[in-house]
């Protein structure tokens, strides 16, 4: 579980995020949305660490993350994994080393088992065939698989992704947000995912949060998103035709259970 | 009144770009060494990068260095047998003339001066690619110490790697050298032989592979340093690229001078 208290980070003068409060669960995948702009990306930055925020705090399971010295940052780093919303991947390395890498830095194992975990990692993302290609010979949707491989090499407790399916098509969206489904319940990871496809949001929103401005307008699951009166928040959601349809459709449902 | 005004702000923006910006750069500049110079996570890791760097930037470079300094080495003779050529000049002059150039300049300053060139912009673009294409945000994130696992293995295998580059440079050049005797019988090889022999000091080698690691450090450091710290996209890594070597090349040119004084003056 991750908690966020009253955060605030500003660039020169600007307020991105201005006291946001939030609560990351386990075994979820909790969902962060909002416009470009928005601070979505500046939010997971402080919550890893990336980017120091001016005021707040950030408790990894009751442990106070920026009051923290180096080397236990350190230790709780270990226990992080990111997906980068451009892979992110090394490109001097073939995509086994890639996963490796994690493994190759901080395992005590030996070389024989190193690779049989990245095996095992490549794996569980369908990519065994492609483990001796270049990031730069695969496609984007396989960079991002491969991504999230390196990412649960060393079995991590959080597990980050900034926008795992921006510029893949909605088939392959959908393989990568199940992945990183099914991962987290697997493990039991604190999840949390940077995303504004609406897809993700009704497919995997275990917990969603929508930031507008820099502050938390509106919190709930996926089954909320329908019912929602937040002006804002509908507006942000519904804006394309298709899912106004979608909504139209869904309450005219509901009218009708209710009615019988 | 407006005029005055007008008057300090130009006054405050060259303060800033003159006084303010260089100091913090040297700043960063000594922070971001700071965190490369710690001990390497995993010697492991870090020999294998070694390794690599120094194909990378050592053995791949020995082609272009042979090829310059050979037809460098070559050009000297020719040009010093044409200029200084009179009867009351010992014919050896030329073939001493010739080793004192690639000695104690060309081979260490000015092959450095072309390596940071070659070097130095492969590896501030490197850098700076994983820079804005987040690996190093990753690295980060794992808890590696980017700067240590990048830019440490660079630096200690350009300062291996280059007094070897020194020493292919010289014999390249003086092959060129007597290939401008045998080929071109622009003059004697025996006295060019001779030349090149007389009054030979070994100090000065040293002083070569003294001056060229201070340059390789330069080179690579101050590269890393400008790769490291790009923001922005593909321009930005353009942009430090080209950056880097200026900045190197005005270093390695202002550092000559204070070797050079230090060491034979
Ligand atoms: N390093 C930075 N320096 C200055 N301003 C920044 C920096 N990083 C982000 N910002 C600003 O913070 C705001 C939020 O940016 P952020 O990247 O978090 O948006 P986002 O919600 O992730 O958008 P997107 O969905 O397009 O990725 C933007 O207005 C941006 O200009
Ligand atoms: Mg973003």
């Amino acid at each position: 579980m991750i908690q966020v208290k009253s955060l605030y980070k500003s660039f020169e003068g600007k307020d991105v995020l201005a006291g946001i409060n939030a609560t990351f669960d386990n075994g979820k995948t909790n969902l962060i949305i909002g416009q470009s702009g928005s601070g979505k990306t500046v939010l997971m930055k402080c919550i890893v660490g990336l980017l120091t925020p001016e005021k707040g705090e950030i408790l990894y399971d009751g442990r106070n993350f920026l009051s923290m010295n180096k080397k236990e940052k350190k230790t709780l780093r270990r226990e992080m994994g990111m997906i980068f919303q451009s892979a992110a991947l090394f490109d001097s390395l073939t995509v086994l080393e890639n996963v490796m890498f994690p493994l190759d830095m901080f395992s005590n194992d030996t070389y024989r088992d190193r690779v049989k975990r990245a095996r095992f990692c490549l794996d569980r993302v369908n990519l065994i065939e492609a483990q001796s290609k270049y990031p730069g010979e695969i496609s984007g949707g396989m960079q991002k698989r491969v991504a999230i491989a390196r990412a649960i090499a060393l079995n991590p407790q959080y597990l980050f992704c900034d926008e795992p399916n921006s510029g893949l098509d909605p088939k392959t969206s959908l393989v990568i947000d199940e992945l990183i489904h099914d991962i987290t319940t697997e493990y039991n990871m604190t999840t949390i995912i940077n995303t504004h496809d609406m897809n993700s949001v009704m497919g995997i929103g275990d917990s969603i949060l929508y930031i507008y401005k820099g502050h938390k307008e509106w919190e709930g699951t996926k089954n909320d998103v329908f019912t929602a009166t937040n002006e804002r928040l509908n507006n942000f959601i519904f804006a394309s035709d298709l899912l106004r349809k979608v909504r139209n459709v869904e309450e005219r449902e509901l009218k009708k259970t209710k009615q019988v | 009144m407006h005029l005055y005004r007008q008057k300090r702000l130009l006054l405050q923006e060259i303060v800033k770009t003159m006084m303010i910006r260089p100091i913090t750069t040297v700043g960063k500049y000594i922070m971001l060494m700071g965190r490369t110079f710690a001990r390497p996570e995993r010697m492991r890791m870090f020999f294998k990068q070694y390794l690599n760097e120094m194909v990378q930037l050592g053995v791949n470079s020995i082609g272009i260095v042979l090829l310059i300094s050979f037809f460098i080495g070559a050009v000297i003779t020719i040009q010093i047998k044409l200029n200084i050529e009179s009867p009351w000049m010992p014919r050896f002059v030329v073939g001493y003339t010739t080793r004192e150039i690639m000695l104690l300049e060309f081979s260490s300053s000015i092959m450095c001066l072309i390596l940071a060139g070659k070097v130095g912009s492969n590896i501030a673009s490197e850098i700076g690619t994983m820079r804005v294409t987040q690996q190093i945000d990753a690295l980060e994130i794992m808890g590696v110490n980017s700067a240590g696992y990048l830019i440490l293995p660079k630096i200690v295998a350009l300062m291996t790697m280059i007094p070897f580059l020194v020493i292919f440079s010289i014999f390249s050049g003086i092959i060129g050298a007597f290939c401008t005797c045998w080929f071109g019988g622009v003059l004697n090889a025996e006295d060019l032989e001779y030349g090149l022999q007389y009054s030979f000091q070994e100090w000065f080698v040293w002083c070569s592979f003294i001056k060229s690691v201070f340059f390789a450090f330069i080179i690579s450091s101050v590269s890393a340093y400008f790769g490291y710290t790009v923001e922005g996209g593909s321009i930005a890594v353009g942009k430090a690229s080209t950056d880097s070597v200026v900045m190197s090349s005005v270093l390695i040119l202002f550092s000559d001078l204070v070797l050079t004084q230090l060491l034979m003056g």
